[in-house]
Order: structure tokens, then sequence, then C-alpha cells
């Protein structure tokens, strides 16, 4: 059995324009010791997505489907349910690490209260071990540094200080919602290879929530494309990449920018973009989410959402052009 | 960055300015309670009215009391009305507007309109009000204005906690699965805390022109128990005599009302750094 498995999630939101489905029909599983990495761009409701794995979304929110962790049921789950999981069984890292911790607190005292909170221990127990936390994550100096405060550390430190907090309670699954888009580059390659090595240490399951192609190219082995709230295309990374069948990925990846590139006669090229913009959740268009903005589509696009097509080794395309996009 | 409390303080001028007036009414009020020029209470009726003098530096008042006397000890009356309506307005206003941040829905929605309904009156007309109904003097003036304090501590406290509520450690906190009781007093309580002391102040101010108000009315402290608010309402019927009787308490209301007032804005400045480089 899977540790999380989720099945025909959809989720709408009650906004003062309408009702808008973030999420809709989006079905996977992820084991533990494995890693799963969904991508898409703003708004095509992968974040939505992660904090209904929390019980986080705000209230005009509805969920149907299912979430099933660990064998329990959690969508529809009271606030007492998700409580005992966040933090402890769940962990989260977000996006801004300047935003994600109280300016007001020292960082120990951050990493030690879900300790406290979900294990029970003693401020002295907890302390000790937010120490032993912050020299796992590589925070210099630690005994010293254990009473700063957040505005004292530089935005890497305090990335590794938000992991180290999402981490205190050992949790089961980790959510990393764009963990290093805030970061520099060079960052950016630490903290990742942080977080991969503490879910090959601590045999937990990764979820990696990118707009990044090449990110989730590196570091996960299962990926999710997510389009207009839909999965549009899944499957083994190197599958993926390899023989990318979705009109959506393949702009994806042509749109990404690369130094120094040349056409064949050597001269600069313009970056290639998908031409439009994500569709408004709220009127979303009855079948292909992507119609609107596929170089292939025919009428057929628009009638009804397409099914799924099998590619082989768990390699799955939702379009039915599969055949001319490939 | 590198400009601590310390230091911002001491280029602040208003912040400067109302520390000092604030300091010489604590300094009034603590040196009455072991000394004054002249015993408060003794009445020396040939002596009354008397011009400023070497012997009474501030004049008699109709009934010969010393006035330099009895605005040292009316000094401290008013720090005690403002200390206990603050207090009181502060603590429940606090509470009511985190519950109505962290609640939202129906009981924000109540709590809101409860203060907006409290707000509607004119303060002083509902302090004179209560003390109508249950008497007048000191313990009840200062309990309607404590009372009148609470609305005014709501909408601010709920206006700043609602925006720290909105910020991405509070969804951090819920991450780590903290309830609402616990973000609330560990996360969004010490964050709105210099708001909630800049308030004070200009509250603690308005408490103390609240107080000379009812007590002008004869509805606060009652004789013969000095107020500066009552001293002034004594000097009225007396204006063409003994015009200095009616300045030497409404100097003394000024200076402390903007002493106190000119100190919270500097300490709005001090305590966010923020809002002061935006000037």
């Amino acid at each position: 059995m899977s540790l999380l498995s989720v099945t025909n999630l959809r989720i709408s939101l009650q906004t003062h324009r309408g009702l808008a489905i973030a999420v809709r029909e989006v079905s996977f599983a992820l084991e533990r010791g494995k890693s799963l990495g969904l991508i898409g761009e703003s708004g095509s409701g992968k974040s939505i997505m992660a904090l209904s794995l929390l019980g986080l979304l705000p209230e005009q929110a509805h969920v149907s489907g299912s979430i099933r962790f660990a064998g329990q049921e959690l969508a529809g789950a009271d606030e007492k349910t998700w409580c005992k999981l966040r933090g402890n069984r769940i962990g989260m890292v977000f996006q801004e690490p300047m935003t994600a911790l109280n300016p007001v607190h020292t960082v120990g005292h951050q990493v030690a209260e879900p300790l406290r909170l979900h294990e029970g221990l003693s401020f002295r127990q907890a302390r000790e071990k937010a120490l032993a936390l912050l020299n796992r994550v590589g925070i210099p100096d630690p005994v010293k540094r254990i009473d700063a405060y957040p505005h004292q550390f530089s935005g890497g430190q305090r990335q590794r200080i938000t992991i180290a907090m999402a981490l205190a309670c050992g949790p089961d699954l980790l959510i990393a919602d764009e963990p290093t888009t805030a970061l520099d580059v060079t960052v950016q390659r630490q903290i990742l290879e942080l977080i991969q090595d503490l879910v090959t240490e601590r045999n937990m399951a990764l979820l990696l929530i990118s707009h990044d192609l090449g990110l989730i190219a590196q570091n996960v082995e299962h990926m999710l494309v997510m389009y207009g709230g839909s999965i549009v295309e899944s499957g083994p990374t190197q599958g993926v990449f390899s023989r990318m069948a979705h009109p959506y990925t393949q702009g994806l990846f042509a749109a990404r920018p690369r130094l120094g590139q040349r056409g064949i006669d050597g001269r600069r090229v313009r970056l290639s973009t998908i031409g439009g913009s994500v569709p408004e959740l709220i009127d979303l268009p009855s079948g292909c989410p992507f119609y609107g903005r596929c170089p292939i589509g025919i009428e057929a696009c628009a009638q009804t959402v397409p099914g799924p097509v099998a590619l082989g080794a768990g390699h799955v395309v939702r379009c039915i052009r599969t055949g001319e996009s490939i | 960055m590198t400009v601590g409390f310390n230091q911002r303080a001491v280029r602040h001028p208003s912040f400067l300015v109302g520390g000092a007036l604030t300091l010489l009414l604590l300094l009034a009020a603590s040196l009455s309670l072991f000394w004054t020029p002249w015993p408060v209470f003794e009445v020396n009726m040939p002596g009354k009215l008397a011009s400023p003098s070497a012997a009474h530096w501030l004049g008699t008042d109709p009934f010969g009391r010393d006035v330099a006397s009895l605005l040292l000890v009316g000094a401290r009356n008013s720090i005690l009305v403002g200390v206990i309506a603050v207090s009181i307005g502060m603590t429940a206003g606090t509470a009511l507007g985190l519950i109505a941040a962290a609640c939202k829905g129906w009981i924000e929605e109540l709590i809101m309109r409860l203060s907006d309904f409290t707000f509607a009156f004119p303060a002083i007309l509902s302090a004179i009000m209560m003390t109508a109904v249950f008497g007048a003097g000191i313990v009840n003036s200062i309990i309607a204005i404590g009372i009148f304090n609470i609305p005014t501590f709501a909408r601010v406290t709920r206006a700043s906690a609602n925006a720290i509520w909105s910020r991405e450690f509070i969804l951090a906190a819920r991450a780590c699965g903290k309830g609402p009781v616990r973000i609330t007093l560990e996360h969004v309580l010490p964050n709105i805390l210099s708001v909630l002391i800049v308030q004070g102040t200009i509250q603690f101010a308005l408490a103390i022109l609240a107080e000379a108000a009812l007590s002008y009315l004869g509805l606060g402290t009652q004789p013969p128990q000095p107020s500066w608010g009552r001293m002034l309402s004594e000097a009225q019927s007396l204006l063409f005599q003994a015009p200095l009787l009616a300045v030497f308490p409404g100097v003394a209301i000024v200076l402390a009302v903007l002493g106190l007032n000119l100190m919270g804005d500097g300490l709005r400045d001090v305590l966010d750094p923020r809002l002061a480089r935006m000037r």
C-alpha cells in the first residue's frame, strides 16, 4: 500500500466571481523512499494541491475525492486530525524563507517548537534536538547561532532552518513547495542536495513542487505535469524527458532559457514561448484545458476532456493528438 | 539595521520631548507620595486666593490651599486613572481583537459590530451616563473610561492581527501542527505588541483628558481629593478675581497630554524602524 495515494482529487474554490475549479480529478500515489515532482506554471493549481495535502486550504475551498495517507482517509478530516499530522508526519518547506520564519522568535525556539508540540519533549530536550537538527542542515556553529533571530541569517541559511523545522519530528512525507525559487542559483543546488540527502537518510517520501524543469529533471524519480488544474502528463522522469508527449510539456521544455543559445546559422534566436496565457480557473474550457494555446489542437480537443493514453513504463499522457505530438 | 533602539530614540526629537514631559509627570506624582510644599487638605481661609509668592509658588485656591501641592497630588490621580483605565481597555480589547482575528466568520462580525455600536456614542457622553446611573466618583469614572477604551483596542488589535495572520510564517506554523490558540499567543501577539504599546500611550493621554472632563463636570474625583479637572471647574467662577487659578491646572493637563501623545508618536517610529525610514 502506498504511503500517500490521491484519487480523483477535486478542489473547488468559491470566489466572488464564481466557482473556480483549482484541481480537477487528480490521482497519483507516492511510496516511502520515493520522490515525485509536480511541475506547472503559476496558477496551474499546484500550490493549492500541496496545501490540500496538509488540510490548509482556505475556508471557501471544497474538496472531493480521496487523500489516503498511511491508510487514513484525510479528505474531509477534522482540524484535530490534521493538527496531529501536520509537522509530525507531514512536513512542509515553503517558497519564501524570508517570510516563513517569525521575526520575533529565535530560530532555536522555532525549530524546537514542533518537537515540544508533537513529541512532548521538555524545553531542554527539544533544545538539544533542535541543536542537532541545525547542525544536520548545515548551519555553521549552531551552538552560537541557536539563539539568533531570523534576520541575522542569509536566505539560504533561513531555508535550511525551515527545513530543520519541517523535519524536526521525522515526518514520513516532505512537501517542498518551490523551496529554492527565492534563492541564488548556487545556493539552490546546496539546498536541493540537502533535501535529497535527508530524504534518503530518513527514508521519507518527497513531493517536490516547482516550475523549473531542470530542477525536476535532476531531483525526482517520477513527475507530474499540471496544467489548468489537471495532470496532463505523468510518468518516470527519465521516460517523460526522453519522450515528451504532451504539447504543453514540449512547450515548457522549449521555453527554458539557455545561455548563448544560437540557431543553426549561428544567429541569436528568440526564446520560444507558449502563446497565450494560463486560462482562468473560473471559466475553464470544457475540453482539454490546453486547447486554446495548443499548436496542434483540433476541433475534437474542445469537446471532451482527453482520457489517459498509456505510452508504456508508467508514462501516461492526456492528449488525443498524441500520435502527432511525439 | 545597525541603528539600535537607543540610538533611534535619542535621534527622535518628539520622542525625547514627549518622554521628558511624561517623566516629569511621573516624577511629580511620585514626589507627592512623600513630600508636598504644603499639606494638601489644610484649609487656611485668611490666606485664600493669594498670588504666587515665595511661600506659595503658584498661589492658593479659594480655601487657602497651596496650588502647587494640589497639582502634585492631582498628577498622582491622573496617572492612577490612566493606568487603570488603559489596563482595562487594553486587556479586554486586545483579547477581543485577537479572538476576532483568529475566529473570523460570525464571531468576528459580532465583536466588530459591537465595538462599532460602542463607538457610535461619544465616549464622554456615555461616561456621563454611566456615572449618572452608578453614581459619581473616581472608581466609576475609571471603569467608564476603561470600558470605552475597549473598542479602540479591539479594532487596532484586530486590524494588526489580521495582517499578521496573512503572513507566511503563520502558514508555516500551521503546517507545523499548531492550533489557533497557540498561534495567536506565540506568533500574533508578540508581533503586534509595539502597536499596542503606542496605542496604550495615546489612550493614556485620552484617559487623563476624560477624567479631567468628568471631574470638571463634578462626576469624577470627589472633593476634597484634588484633581486637575475639578481645580479647573472651581477656578471658573473666579476667573476674573484669580485668573491664574485656571491657568495652572490647564497647563498641567496640556503638558501631560501633549507629552504622552508625543511619546506615543515617537515610540511608533522608534519601535518600527521601517516606518521611520519611509517618512
